[in-house]
This record gives structure tokens, sequence and C-alpha cells, in this order.
């Protein structure tokens, strides 16, 4: 059934310093509202509950692309489209323009926002994966002032995270590597425009003379999205020296994930299906990977 | 106090136009219904169809996804603004022709969407003759069509990145 318009409410803050007095006059009243595209699905349904919203959307100090020597950071508002056009970002960090490519189609990248994703915290959101791999950082704002939290530990539980109903997300700040290999993998029912039913990111930092460390995170597999660091331990300390110890170190990899993750079956997908995929592409990003002489 | 409306004003295929709308209201409704330009449809009201496609600012956007407020001041074009710009005088865009001339439509719901798509691909392309059986596929990934089996509508396409008319 379609929403009941009258019975809801949206107010166009002036600046970013209005938006978080709001919020923190009245907090949890209001709910923040970037590009809609989770947002008004709901509302289109008839399932949004909350009634009243701040447009945050051309908030500027929300926006904006900066890169120093060691990071980059970009605003909560920067849509998947934006992150595809700027070259520094898809070649540092070619796994969040992957999954950006594969984010619903071209008019859905052109509103959807990192915030967004990260906010509405469904643990079947594509740049997740890409975010814990690279260790990604999140600045989260009040009018109380500002908060430095890693993504890693951003999410609580299903649908629960540690941002409280005064803040926003001002910006995602990513650290630069070099010698990086990245993989990014998402399946889904169908190629464009479908929900993940697995999404895997990979991360192996080769750097000649040192040891090799690899990172994992899954997507879409449990109620949230996760790195698997038993997995990662077990690869980084036995990453093979030679190409023939590629096969054991492989299958113990998979063991080993196999034991860590325990897959959920919901409407989308069953917990068999999870797992098995989950395993195919850690064996396919391992596949990938050079042996470390 | 809820049931408040507020004052929107935007281009529309190069006019001004205005219209008092609850701010949720969605942009789809706006143009369809306060300013009756139907041109655009609605399929699933969702995001996935993209039988509601237009383009605020240059910008290819599901119109079903987008509350009024947030296009104060926009710059709107819809699948009426295609043929009738002045860019094109009152002739048709090449992707239109195209979709006569190669069976790119059927019942109709989809082809506004699908011609906006198209034409959001081939003017964003610096030469449109270069442009790929896969750069049209991914351009048209967010629009459905429960007719045409999309190979009309691909060959269409692939037409009009050859036409002089599709040029912007
Ligand atoms: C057809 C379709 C296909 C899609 N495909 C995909 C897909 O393939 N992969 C995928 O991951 N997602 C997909 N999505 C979901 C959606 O597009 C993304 O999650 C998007 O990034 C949401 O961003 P938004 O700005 O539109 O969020 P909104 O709908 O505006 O907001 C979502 C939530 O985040 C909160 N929020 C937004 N910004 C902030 C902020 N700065 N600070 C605090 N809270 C904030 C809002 O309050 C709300 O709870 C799809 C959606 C549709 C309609
Ligand atoms: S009606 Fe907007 S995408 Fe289907
Ligand atoms: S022509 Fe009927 S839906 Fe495409």
């Amino acid at each position: 059934m379609r929403a009941y318009l009258p019975s809801y409410e949206m107010i166009v803050p002036q600046s970013l310093s209005d938006a978080l007095a709001l919020l923190k006059t009245e907090p949890g009243v209001w709910q923040p509202f970037a590009g809609g595209t989770d947002l008004m699905v709901l509302f289109e349904s008839g399932k949004l509950s909350h009634r009243k919203f701040i447009n945050i959307w051309g908030l500027s100090e929300l926006q904006g692309i900066q890169e120093n020597e060691t990071h980059i950071e970009f605003g909560a508002l920067t849509t998947y489209a934006q992150f595809e056009k700027n070259a520094l970002l898809c070649q540092e960090f070619p796994i969040l323009h992957q999954s950006s490519l594969e984010t619903g189609a071209i008019a859905i990248q052109n509103r959807g926002t990192f915030g967004g994703n990260i906010a509405n915290a469904s643990p079947a959101a594509d740049s997740s994966p890409g975010l814990l791999v690279y260790d990604a950082e999140i600045e989260l704002i009040s009018s109380e002032g500002s908060r430095l939290v890693k993504y890693c530990d951003f999410h609580l539980g299903y649908k629960k995270t540690i941002l409280l109903p005064h803040e926003l997300i001002r910006s995602i700040r990513l650290k630069r590597h070099q010698n990086t290999h990245h993989y990014f993998r998402k399946v889904g029912t169908r190629k464009a425009q479908a929900i993940s039913k697995v999404c895997f990111a990979g991360l192996a930092l080769q750097n000649p003379g040192q040891t090799p460390e690899c990172k994992i995170a899954l997507g879409s597999v449990g109620p949230i999205p996760s790195r698997c660091k038993k997995t990662e331990k077990l690869l980084s300390q036995s990453f093979p020296k030679i190409a023939k110890e590629k096969r054991d170190w492989i299958h113990a990899a998979c063991s080993e994930l196999t034991q860590e993750i325990s897959p959920i079956t919901d409407l989308r997908s069953t917990q068999d299906y999870r797992l098995q995929v989950s395993l195919n592409l850690l064996t396919d990003f391992l596949d990938t990977l050079k042996p470390s002489a | 106090m809820s049931g408040h409306t507020v004052r929107i004003e935007l281009t529309v295929n190069g006019q001004q136009r205005e219209a008092q709308v609850h701010p949720m209201t969605r942009l789809l409704d706006v143009l369809r219904e306060n300013l009756r330009l139907t041109g655009t449809k609605e399929g699933c009201g969702e995001g996935e169809c993209g039988a509601c496609s237009i383009f605020i600012n240059g910008e290819l956007v599901n119109s079903c996804l987008v509350p009024a407020i947030q296009v104060q001041g926009a710059v709107i074009q819809t699948i009426e603004g295609v043929s009738s710009s002045k860019k094109y005088g009152s002739k048709l865009h090449g992707v239109q022709e195209a979709f006569l001339g190669w069976g790119g439509a059927q019942c109709g719901i989809c082809t506004p969407g699908m011609i906006m798509a198209a034409v959001h691909l081939i003017e964003n392309t610096l030469d449109p003759t270069t442009i790929t059986e896969n750069q049209i596929r991914t351009a048209l990934a967010g629009n459905l069509c429960r007719c045409t089996g999309y190979t009309k509508i691909f060959e269409a396409v692939q037409k009009a990145c050859h036409l002089p008319g599709s040029k912007a």
C-alpha cells in the first residue's frame, strides 16, 4: 500500500550546523535523508515507519574528495557515480570502484551515496566488504564535535550500528597502499541490479621482502558484513613461497573459512549455497595471487 | 502540522515551471500530475524498472525515487524534451528515429525510459560510433522491458549510435 503523504514531513536545513542542532534538540525525531534510494523504496511501499526527515542532500560539508600523502577522504554524500569519475580513487581502491559499478544501475549510481549505504547498514550493502578490507575509517559528526571510528567497529548487529541519533556520517577515510592486489566479486541472481547473495572482497599486500598480508571480507552471508580474521591469519602465516605449495594453502584456507563463517538462509539464498560460493570466491581470489619468494 | 506544501520552481525541458506540492511528493508525480507531462511512465515505483527515467542537471535518475524538495531550482529533461528541445528543432532525436525504424518499442511503457537511458549514453560519448555492445548493456541495465526481449532495443540503440540525429 502506498504511503499517506500528509503524515510525513521533510525539512531542508540551511547549513550543516542547523542540521546538527536540530538532530541534537530532538534526538531520534529527525532522520537524515540523502539520495533516498533506500528510503524512497520503503516510502513507496508504505513501509517507512519514520515520519520526519531532514534533507541532507546538498550539504556541501558532506561532499568532496580530498587527499594527502597517506589518506584519501571523501564526503558521505559522494555518490557511486562520483566515485567512478575520480581517477585517483578508482586507481587506488579498485574494489570500491568495482562495487560502485555493480551497485544497481546508472540511475541508482547517480543518486545512491556511500554514507547512505553505510548508515542503512544492510548486511548486503556492496560497499561494505571493500570498506572492511581497506580498513576504512568513518568520521561521525554531531553538534558536540566529531569522532573517527573504524568501519570494522561500526556494525553492532543486524541493522544495529554505533551511529547515535544525533550524529551524521561526515566522511570516509581510506589509507593509501602500494603493491596491493585487489579482488572483488559480487554474486546475485542476475548480472545487473540484483541484491548480493554473496559479496567478497580480497586484498593482498605483497611488498617485496616482507611477509604478505591477506585481508578478506564477506557481505550478505551473515547478519553483518565482516572480516574473516582467522582465515586471514592462516593465509598470511603460511603464504606459499613456491607454486607447488599453493594447492595445500588454498585447501587449508577453505577449511578455515568453513569453520569461521556461519552463512544464513533467507529469502535470497540458502546457507549451503552461500558457503559454497564463499569458498569458490576465496579459491578464485587465492588463485590470482603469485607466490612470494 | 504535516500536510504542508512547498513551492517548487524548476526548469523542465527549457521552460520555467512551478508546482505547489508536499516536499516528499515524488518527482514522477510532480511531472505527471502537476505538470501534465505524462510521457514519463511509472512501472515499479521502486527504482527497479527505469520506466520513470529522466535527467536532473544532465544526470540519469529514476524520478520515482526523488522527493520534490530535492529538485528545487534544478534543470530537468524528460522524454517530451528529447524531441521538442530547440537543439533538435521539431525533429525526433536519432534514438527515437532508431526505435521507430528498428522495432525498439512494442507496448511502449518502457520506451520513454529506454530512450532516456540511450540518449544519456550517446550524448555523453564523444564519438557515439565507438560505443560497444557492452556499453549499451551497461547503459540500459536499469531498464526492464516485458515485451521485446531486448534484442530489438539493443539493435535500435546500436543503429542510433550511427545516426547523425543522435549527436549532442
Ligand atoms: C533499484 C535499486 C538497486 C539497488 N542496488 C543496490 C546494490 O546493488 N548494492 C547495494 O549495496 N545497494 C543497492 N541499493 C540500495 C541503495 O541504493 C544504497 O544503499 C545507497 O547507497 C543508499 O544511499 P542513499 O543516499 O540513497 O540513502 P538514503 O535512502 O538517503 O538513506 C539510507 C539510510 O541512511 C541514512 N543516512 C544517509 N546518509 C546519512 C549520513 N550521511 N549520516 C547518517 N545517516 C545517513 C538514512 O537516514 C537512511 O537510514 C539499491 C537500491 C535500489 C532502489
Ligand atoms: S517506476 Fe521508477 S524505476 Fe520503476
Ligand atoms: S515495449 Fe512493452 S515493456 Fe518494453
